[in-house]
């Protein structure tokens, strides 16, 4: 079933603050192997003109995506998110997350196509600090697969 | 920022030296932990094949991990990536062995940009596939 288009451009309230921790930096670097010493040595980071340890690229993923399920799990919405995948995913960074910020996002669906059976929604989120100042904003596209025999 | 590549260095077409990254199930249970991405797809065979996949698939948030290591590993400071980007076009399928999947990852300079930007197109596969589209990351040197 086609969803609403008229969800497009709807805006949803901006999430509670998500406190970066300088441990869950960590966890995250070692997850995906990466020993960059800029996400775990508070002495490596400073030296490079940052405040505390930073945040790999996609690290800030974990906070819009929990964001979007926000939007996507909205019933009015109805999208079948048992069947939902990523299709494509964009970061656009004014300064890099670092531990000790205190992060909210609010989330804009961009668009909603049906193509194929399948539901595309692009969803927004605008990243800002505690400070009101701007951080990242990150682009969500996902697809809920068409049921088969649909 | 502190970057140890600069901008007049670089010439589209510059090749960034290329990686190889393993995943196996034990890396995307460790990534499940760290990125709170549970989807059993990412874990559990039965639920993964019964949704119609081959078998346990990686996150495609790890591969955009993986692949991005190759741009901040070339130019030191992580946070001169300032724009990232790709298209999930392949799963990056993780057998129940020892052995695991690779992540290959190469990368170049395709477009010297304004204000000491350059724009670096990624490209990722896994068992001889393409597993991202449009991988590409702006970044900001000095």
């Amino acid at each position: 079933m086609a969803l609403d288009q008229s969800f497009v451009g709807r805006s949803y309230p901006p999430t509670a603050p998500y406190e970066v921790g300088r441990e869950k930096i960590r966890e995250f670097a070692e997850a995906v192997g990466d020993t960059n010493p800029a996400y775990a040595d508070r002495a490596a980071a400073q030296a490079l003109g940052h405040p505390d340890v930073i945040a790999p690229p996609t690290f800030v993923f974990a906070i819009t995506f929990k964001a979007a399920g926000d939007v996507v799990h909205d019933p009015e919405l109805g999208l079948d998110y048992s069947r939902v995948v990523h299709g494509d995913q964009k970061f656009a960074y004014s300064r890099p997350v670092h531990a000790g910020d205190l992060l909210s996002v609010t989330s804009t669906i961009e668009g909603i196509k049906s193509l194929a059976g399948n539901d595309i929604i692009d969803v927004r989120g605008e990243v800002h600090d505690e400070n009101g100042e701007h951080v990242v904003t990150a682009w969500t596209k996902l697809v809920s697969r068409a049921a088969e025999g649909a | 920022m502190a970057t140890t590549i600069k901008y007049a260095d670089v010439e589209v077409g510059t090749e960034l030296p290329a990686q190889t990254f393993p995943v196996t199930r034990a890396t995307l249970v460790q990534y499940a932990g760290a990125s709170g991405d549970f989807n059993p797809i990412h874990w559990n065979e039965k639920f993964a094949v019964e949704v119609g996949l081959p078998d346990v698939i990686a996150h495609g948030m790890f591969t955009m991990a993986e692949a991005i290591r190759v741009v901040t590993d070339w130019v030191g400071d992580p946070a001169a990536v300032v724009e990232y980007g790709v298209r999930f076009t392949k799963p990056v399928v993780v057998p129940n062995d020892d052995k695991g999947a690779e992540i290959e990852v190469s990368a170049k300079v395709a477009a010297k940009l304004d204000d000491s930007r350059v724009r670096v197109d990624l490209v990722a596969t896994s068992a001889g596939q393409k597993v991202l589209g449009m991988s590409r990351a702006v970044v900001q040197l000095v």
